[in-house]
């Protein structure tokens, strides 16, 4: 990315909404920035420390639920929303050390699996404890923002500002954290684990960093998004939302933010505008299919297709593309049962 | 006591199954170290290629007589023979390239296969529920105050002769020894001889007829099926597979049936709802306290 | 006092003794080489000192204080440094980036400084990447320093691994078999190089199976077989000592 890039793509997309401006597609741009709030915070998990977490959803719905549960009706009790970025961040953040704690002394793959089962975990506690969480129904009415005398309403605009501008703190933070001392104890970590704590990194301490940053972000997507959608119930933080988010940094490039970033683009645009074109396309061949319905079934080809042919994503960060294509015998730190036997 | 012990053998019941799923797991895991994600999903093809064959024999209600017979045998061999293709089809797909890639590109993919064959069965039957035929008839048998339907002993039945014969292809048939070298080492066996990717291949048919099998039995016991089961039922066999000891085919059966035990407790204990908080509790607890799972023994790192 | 001390050190997996009640120490400043055949137990001791086993019995102290029981990368912050047997780099990472974050434990930025690139953080950053650089060409690697590790030749990946144990500027560095696979050459260079991180005040404890180079350049010898020492002292005395030749060459038939 050369220096004056990101600047002017984010100028940009400040006047994208005033040149494109039907209301169906800046709604749409106002939630595919929520998703590119969380792929963001997934690839500091995924893509920066390297630690593969499938239930990702589970601190969507925590930083979801915090809002609905602090800026609603539900319990009468109405912080700021501004205020509530930060409470949402920090309790998404506390649960990501949380629920990473225990997966810290596991290999890649089980700790995939724990991840998954807390995202399964999470959400049925959610639905369960119906007396506080609205139960299947969940939660509505939410608090909407408010600058001064400007209350949000249900216009789709300046929630998309909101969200551009909680885009452009996560980018600032994740690039930032890359380039520093933690950003290479993370790299250190998925390289090599061992060889990281000989260098005196705490792996301990990086990795729930890891899990605790990228939680947060999914705290401050769950402000904005629920505040928008006016509603947070469990079925929408499902395995199915892990796996989208999971197939954008796939799709896009693990590891490099502008793929990331252009990863969730691509996912969100599928649904929206994808799926629905290549299906009248086919209609217009006499194929009568509904692909909009398929759009799982998408996500899981994209998913092998990219492992198999392009397993760096579209725009790679260089050091993973030589990483994914290097082969066997490069990475020896995966050769056992457990990463560090240490007590 | 009586609600234990009737608890115990519904745990027991729903834990051959479990444990037929587990085995595939822990067979696959063994080889390749691979969690195959879309095994849950086998499992799930198996009940609805049960359901095919089924309404090809024209069985919509109970069979009777010897004709019985016939129609268990040709419905889950068939079951087991499409889904043991099924597998070996997906391994060559989607892993046999990846073999040698980090670890972490196989599971992805995997993923995204499980995926991909949810939404084919979600295409070919709906997104709905669908009925299955009850097939074999469902005396109950008292024991006391413990009622045991006919199913039930069928499950634990099949289960238990399955996994015999398992054992004794693993470890007496030479075509199991090679699948036991591979596992230990695979750079070792190639060496001495044998043929990775057949033994490979084999490894995957073998453990997704065994989920084939499942699937047949699990929709003559819950009479019905959908599309996402796998999903549940494959993670709930994983944690067994883990808690058995990864890699051990014991360890598989037995962690089956206790993940079915425990399943059973929770759900006559406090809700039916929790199950599955409680089945993943214990995936969370067993990985971190005792990794290797109750039969497998325990690595230390090789530096 | 000796920087480094392992008091009657056991370790056990199981049934199996892998070091068997080891006393042994290294003073302050000193070049000490630990030789035995092929699994006698070097490593793990090195492994031990680093943490990455705790001792099944015995205790193993560093600069007056206990280290056995902690946590590897609390000892690699204490001071003591290694390099491996299989070399462990930083494969898809600059050699520069692997030096830096040797530095990792004596840097002061926390995640907050990290997050938000504060003046301190940057003027941190740029020393750090300045002390990497003076590294390399200490190792004399400065001309790598943007290839990825796994690039490098062998001879050069070794270097690396010395220059990133050394970012941690540690009081003691272990290095384990630092001449395998290198020619005449390279080990006439390595000589030198250990003599000038000596120089720099850093006591090395090595282990290697080259006896013209672990005689040119150790002070003392320590011996291992099976787990247990059977000799120390002079390197000539070492090698005429009767049981280090039947433990290498088994005994007379």
């Amino acid at each position: 990315m050369g220096r004056l890039q990101p600047y002017a793509l984010f100028a940009a997309a400040i006047v994208l909404p005033l040149v494109f401006s039907n209301g169906g597609f800046v709604n749409f741009l106002a939630d595919a920035g929520a998703f590119v709030l969380l792929a963001l915070g997934l690839n500091v998990v995924v893509g920066f420390a390297g630690l593969l977490d499938l239930g990702y959803a589970a601190f969507f719905a925590i930083g979801s639920y915090t809002f609905a549960m602090l800026a609603s009706p539900q319990f009468g009790i109405h912080i700021p929303f501004w205020v509530m970025l930060f409470v949402a961040s920090g309790v998404a953040a506390v649960f990501g050390i949380l629920l990473g704690a225990p997966t810290l002394r596991l290999r890649g793959d089980y700790l995939a699996i724990v991840t998954l089962g807390f995202g399964e975990i999470v959400p049925q506690t959610f639905l369960n404890l119906s007396q506080w969480t609205g139960g299947p129904n969940g939660i509505g009415s939410l608090d909407q923002p408010a600058i001064f005398n400007f209350r949000f309403g249900f216009q789709a605009l300046p929630y998309y500002y909101l969200i551009l501008g909680l885009i452009a703190v996560a980018v600032l933070a994740a690039s930032n954290l890359r380039a520093s001392r933690l950003g290479r104890a993370w790299m250190a970590i998925r390289e090599d684990e061992l060889a990281a704590a000989h260098a005196g990194i705490n792996t301990t301490t990086t990795k729930l960093a890891a899990f605790a940053i990228g939680a947060s972000f999914s705290g401050l997507a769950g402000c904005a998004y629920a505040s928008k959608l006016q509603l947070v119930s469990p079925d929408q933080f499902g395995f199915n939302v892990s796996v989208a988010v999971l197939s954008m940094l796939v799709l896009g490039g693990m590891g490099n933010i502008p793929g990331v970033i252009v990863g969730s683009l691509v996912i969100s645009s599928l649904d929206r505008f994808i799926l629905p074109q290549l299906t009248n396309f086919m209609h217009g061949f006499g194929i009568s299919i509904d692909l909009t319905n398929s759009r799982f079934l998408i996500y899981g080809v994209i998913l092998v297709l990219t492992m198999l042919f392009r397993p760096e994503g579209l725009i790679p960060s260089r050091q993973r593309k030589a990483e994914l294509r290097a082969g066997p015998d490069v990475l020896p730190a995966e050769q056992t049962l457990y990463t560090e036997a240490a007590p | 006591m009586d609600l234990f012990l009737q608890q115990l053998v519904n745990g027991l019941s729903l834990g051959g199954i479990y444990a037929l799923i587990a085995l595939g797991y822990t067979m696959i895991y063994g080889i390749i170290e691979l969690i195959n994600f879309a095994h849950g999903d086998v499992y799930t093809l198996g009940t609805f290629f049960s359901l095919a064959i089924l309404t090809l024999l024209g069985v919509t209600g109970v069979v009777t007589g010897p004709l019985l017979i016939v129609v268990v045998v040709v419905t889950m061999l068939g079951a087991m023979i499409l889904c043991g293709l099924t597998g070996v089809v997906i391994e060559r797909l989607a892993y046999r390239r990846l073999r040698n890639a980090p670890r972490l590109a196989p599971l992805i993919t995997a993923i995204g296969m499980s995926f991909i064959l949810e939404n084919v069965m979600q295409y070919w039957r709906g997104p709905s529920p669908i009925p299955f035929p009850q097939v074999i008839p469902n005396p109950d048998v008292h024991l006391g105050a413990v009622t045991i339907a006919t199913k039930q002993i069928l499950v634990v039945v099949l289960a238990v002769a399955l996994m015999i014969v398992l054992r004794a292809f693993v470890y007496r048939t030479k075509l199991g020894k090679a699948m036991r070298a591979t596992a230990q080492d695979r750079d070792a066996a190639q060496l001495m001889g044998i043929d990775i990717n057949t033994t490979i291949a084999l490894t995957f048919l073998i453990g997704s007829a065994l989920a084939g099998a499942a699937g047949f039995v699990s929709g003559v016991y819950y009479g019905s099926t959908w599309f996402f089961n796998g999903f549940g039922a494959g993670l709930k066999a994983f944690t067994a597979a883990v808690l058995g000891g990864i890699g051990n085919l014991t360890g598989a059966m037995l962690g089956g049936f206790l993940i079915g035990l425990i399943e059973a407790m929770t759900t006559q204990l406090i809700s039916d709802q929790w199950s599955n908080v409680v089945v993943f509790s214990v995936l969370v607890l067993v990985l971190i306290f005792r990794p290797s799972g109750l039969l497998g023994e325990s690595l230390p790192a090789k530096v | 006092m000796a920087l480094l001390q392992l008091e009657s050190v056991s370790l056990h997996f199981g049934g199996l003794v892998a070091v068997d009640k080891l006393d042994f120490s290294v003073e302050a400043g000193s070049i000490v080489t630990m030789i035995g055949p092929n699994g006698a137990g070097k490593s793990t001791v090195f492994n031990l000192i680093t943490g990455i086993y705790a001792p099944s019995g015995g205790r193993i102290t560093f600069d007056g204080r206990t280290i056995s029981g902690l946590k590897t990368s609390t000892i690699a912050a204490g001071g003591i440094s290694r390099t491996f047997q299989n070399i462990r780099l930083f494969a898809f990472m600059s050699a520069l980036d692997n030096v830096m974050t040797g530095e990792h434990a004596r840097m002061r930025a926390n995640v907050l400084d990290s997050l938000l690139h504060t003046p301190a953080q940057r003027a941190e950053e740029r020393r750090v990447r300045e002390r990497a650089f003076e590294l390399l060409r200490f190792v004399k690697l400065d001309h790598v320093g943007e290839n990825y590790a796994r690039n490098l030749a062998y001879g050069m990946q070794r270097r690396l691994e010395i220059a990133r144990a050394l970012a941690a500027e540690p009081k003691l560095l272990l290095l384990d078999e630092p001449a395998a696979g290198m020619n005449a050459n390279e080990k006439g260079e390595l000589i030198d190089l250990i003599r000038r991180i000596r120089d720099l005040g850093v006591t090395i404890f090595l282990i290697e199976h080259d006896m013209r180079l672990v005689k040119q350049i150790s002070e003392r010898i320590t011996v291992l077989d099976h787990g247990e020492k059977i000799a120390e002292g002079l390197p000539d005395a070492v090698c005429a000592d009767p049981k280090v030749i039947e433990a290498y060459l088994g005994a007379p038939a």
